[in-house]
């Protein structure tokens, strides 16, 4: 049972892992479940209970935070930005953006500073939380 | 106060197969293992650098109780564990293709920082492993 459950996450972390190399392709749930070697309604479900959101929740935060990367750290227009991290269109991404962050893309560009930390501790912990706090 | 670190730890689910992963694969030594009863001591290091050792614990009574040890596992197995190592090398991209040849998981290919060349792996439990080839 418990090790049962250690697989199971291990395929889970296997489809988030790939999410987090391959954010900027078109991802959807059928091809991560083939990774996790499970139908795409387990997987959906499982990756629920697993990590508390839906793949399609975690990989529009993951891609809404390289965004903010590009925007702090790079001049390239709010369009570019938004292919680049695999969004579909421009108002698609500025939705989700606004919905995850608080605020537009280019709010955020003009309030904040380029971190001096690495790379990989800034993408995990510039992540925007799944739900901001009401007023923020 | 003080002089180095020279031990640091993190939970593997099964030595044996942490031994084939960063013994055979990694290329990591034995720096020590040592069966002490209740405990297998098991401790690598980078070849020729035994005053930085990393001991790979296998989570367990007495220690723990079992109850404790499947919460640690559970956070293993879901990528959540504190404990992550960074290595550094003098072939980043190098290092990576022999790695992932042999069937290493990675979660990021080699990428430029300003810091220098880096990329993120996965052991076969879940922890997180980085390797960077430091610009100076």
């Amino acid at each position: 049972m418990n090790r049962a459950t250690e697989e199971s996450n291990r395929r889970m972390l296997r489809a988030r892992d790939a999410m987090d190399r391959g954010y900027a392709e078109p991802l959807d749930v059928p091809a991560l479940a083939r990774i996790a070697h499970v139908s795409p309604a387990h997987f959906a479900r499982t990756f629920r209970a697993t990590f508390g959101e839906t793949p399609h929740r975690y990989l529009q935060r993951r891609r809404v935070e390289r965004a903010m990367a590009l925007l702090r750290e790079t001049d390239r227009s709010v369009t570019e930005i938004s292919f680049a991290v695999g969004f579909g269109s421009p108002g698609t991404f500025s939705r989700t953006f606004r919905d995850i962050v608080g605020r537009s893309p280019r709010a955020y560009r003009k309030e904040t500073a380029s971190l001096t930390v690495p790379t990989c501790f800034a993408m995990a912990w510039t992540r925007p939380a799944d739900a901001p706090a009401a007023g923020d | 106060m003080f002089n180095a670190i020279t031990h640091s730890q993190i939970y593997v689910l099964d030595q044996d197969q942490a031994l084939d992963f960063y013994v055979g694969k990694l290329g990591l030594e034995v720096a020590a293992d040592i069966d002490l009863g209740p405990m297998r001591w098991l401790a690598v290091c980078v070849p020729g650098h035994p005053e930085r050792q990393i001991l790979l614990e296998k989570p367990g009574p007495p220690a723990t109780s079992e109850e404790t040890a499947q919460q640690v596992r559970d956070l293993v197995t879901k990528g959540a564990m504190g404990g992550w190592l960074i290595l550094t090398t003098d072939d980043c991209r190098g290092t990576y293709e022999k790695l992932l040849a042999q069937g290493v998981e990675f979660t990021e290919e080699p990428t430029e920082r300003p810091y220098g060349t880096d990329c993120g792996l996965r052991d076969p439990f879940g922890n997180r492993i980085r390797f960077t080839q430091p610009k100076f």
